[in-house]
């Protein structure tokens, strides 16, 4: 059987381009950061709307991250449930470490 | 999460009974550079959000997460008062 994965259930990749301060919010998010990012591609050109994200890894703006949508965004915090339906879950090294077919021809080291 | 503004209010007399003394909000999408989005939600505030004020609506299932929504049957909702946003120009 073919198993197909649609773009909404994939980790993904996004550009941090900015921050959300909030003072007023649920009492659940206190002390949680929040990020604005831009979804990628796989060649890391902006594709989407940006997002509002919680940070659970500690990112900046700039960095390449990769981050999760739905319930599962709030699985890093378990415990104190979370309502957070995108997180960023992880921190590229740098865009030299996104590898795709296209990316390896044009660096032949690579 | 999506940042919106809020453009008006919901009233419902008959409701889920989980629902009964949660304020309904309508809230319109926007873009980073202040403009409207296409379309709208309704959201459940567990924040005191106020007309026209920029909010943080969270959607789907994380949305009964919100302390205050445990078990209510809600898939958007209302969870920070925005005080402002910054973007980096250069990304």
């Amino acid at each position: 059987m073919l198993f197909t994965i649609h773009d909404s259930q994939k980790m993904q990749l996004a550009r941090v381009i900015g921050t959300v301060v909030s003072t007023v919010k649920n009492e659940s998010l206190e002390g949680r950061k929040f990020l604005i990012v831009q979804t990628l591609n796989a060649d890391l050109e902006p594709k989407g709307k940006p997002q509002v994200a919680l940070d659970a890894v500690g990112a900046g703006v700039g960095e390449l991250v990769f981050w999760c949508r739905g319930k599962e965004a709030s699985f890093p915090f378990k415990r104190d449930s979370t309502p957070t339906d995108c997180t960023i879950i992880g921190i590229v090294d740098s865009d030299l470490h996104v590898f795709n077919g296209k990316r390896k021809a044009e660096n032949g080291k690579l | 999460m999506i940042i919106a503004r809020i453009i008006g209010t919901v009233v419902a007399t008959q409701k889920d009974e989980r629902l009964a003394g949660k304020k309904l909000l309508i809230a319109k999408p926007i873009n980073l550079d202040g403009t409207d989005q296409s379309g709208y939600v309704v959201s459940v505030d567990t924040v005191g959000a106020g007309f026209r004020e920029r909010v943080l609506i969270v959607a789907g299932s994380s949305a009964r997460l919100a302390e205050g929504n445990k078990d209510c049957p809600v898939d958007s909702a209302i969870v920070g008062v925005i005080d402002s946003f910054e973007v980096d120009s250069q990304s």
